[in-house]
């Protein structure tokens, strides 16, 4: 019976970890579809990939007891607690430094259907102002 | 228990599987391209721990030295990119003071704000 007891608290672990990790892993990948600029969906997907994989690998842990398997994943999530920051933290000063424009102001979401409203990137805007003019000016002489 | 503990992996790969097909969406259509560098590291972090989930389920230990081996490449992959996209080169040489003034040597800016154009 004690054994029982044990494997079942290892399973309620495991699993709360398991469903914790999931979590932010699915909440990290919304917010990188659904937020409407560079800086926000970084945000987003920087900490809850963290978490979120460290939460995962833990639950991992907690079921393979103690093994070579249980080493390797701690390993794995060591690595991952130490790059996942730094590739966040490069990607944004990457982008930073080439200039890309943080999105200011108010901002509304678009209901799910809806299509998204004017993007942040600020490229296709002076094309689609200075095509039109000189057709104008055509049709006009 | 083995059979409830097999079950609750399987869920588990199913939802990072799913993450990583949503994400593909923004790699896809990403406006500038460090969303899709974004994309493509936050999707390697959910390949890796796949990969621990499948090996578990699976019951073998082969899969996770691949989670190993793909965590460290996805890290060195990723920094590659951006130093590739910033300079035009990888063989740039890390040295501060042979690569002169830092400020001048920004390759892509007037690209990538636009607004002054």
């Amino acid at each position: 019976m004690d054994g029982g007891v044990l494997h079942m608290l290892q399973f309620v672990i495991s699993a709360l970890l398991l469903a914790g990790g999931v979590f932010f892993v699915i909440a990290g990948t919304v917010g990188v579809l659904r937020f409407p600029d560079f800086y926000t969906r970084m945000h987003a997907a920087g900490m809850t990939d963290t978490l979120g994989a460290e939460l995962v690998l833990l639950g991992l842990i907690v079921q393979a007891g103690f093994s070579q398997t249980s080493l390797k994943l701690a390993l794995i999530a060591f690595l991952l607690f130490l790059t996942s920051p730094t590739a966040a933290h490069a990607v944004v000063g990457a982008a930073h430094n080439a200039g890309l424009k943080p999105m200011l102001g108010k901002y509304r979401a678009p209901a799910l259907g809806e299509a998204p409203e004017v993007k942040s990137e600020v490229k296709p805007k002076p094309k689609s102002k200075s095509k039109p003019k000189p057709r104008t000016k055509k049709k006009a002489t | 228990m083995e059979q409830a503990l097999h079950y609750l992996n399987v869920g588990a790969a199913m939802f990072l599987l799913i993450g990583m097909a949503l994400l593909l969406g923004r790699l896809l259509s990403g406006p500038t391209l460090y969303d899709r560098i974004l994309a493509v590291n936050s999707f390697g972090t959910k390949t890796v721990l796949f990969l621990c989930v499948f090996s578990l389920i699976i019951g073998r230990q082969d899969g996770i030295d691949i989670a190993i081996l793909y965590a460290l490449m996805n890290f060195i992959a990723t920094i590659a990119v951006l130093k590739f996209f910033r300079y035009s080169a990888l063989d740039v040489s890390m040295n501060y003071s042979s690569r002169g003034d830092l400020s001048k040597t920004v390759v892509g800016k007037a690209e990538m704000s636009g607004e002054d154009t």
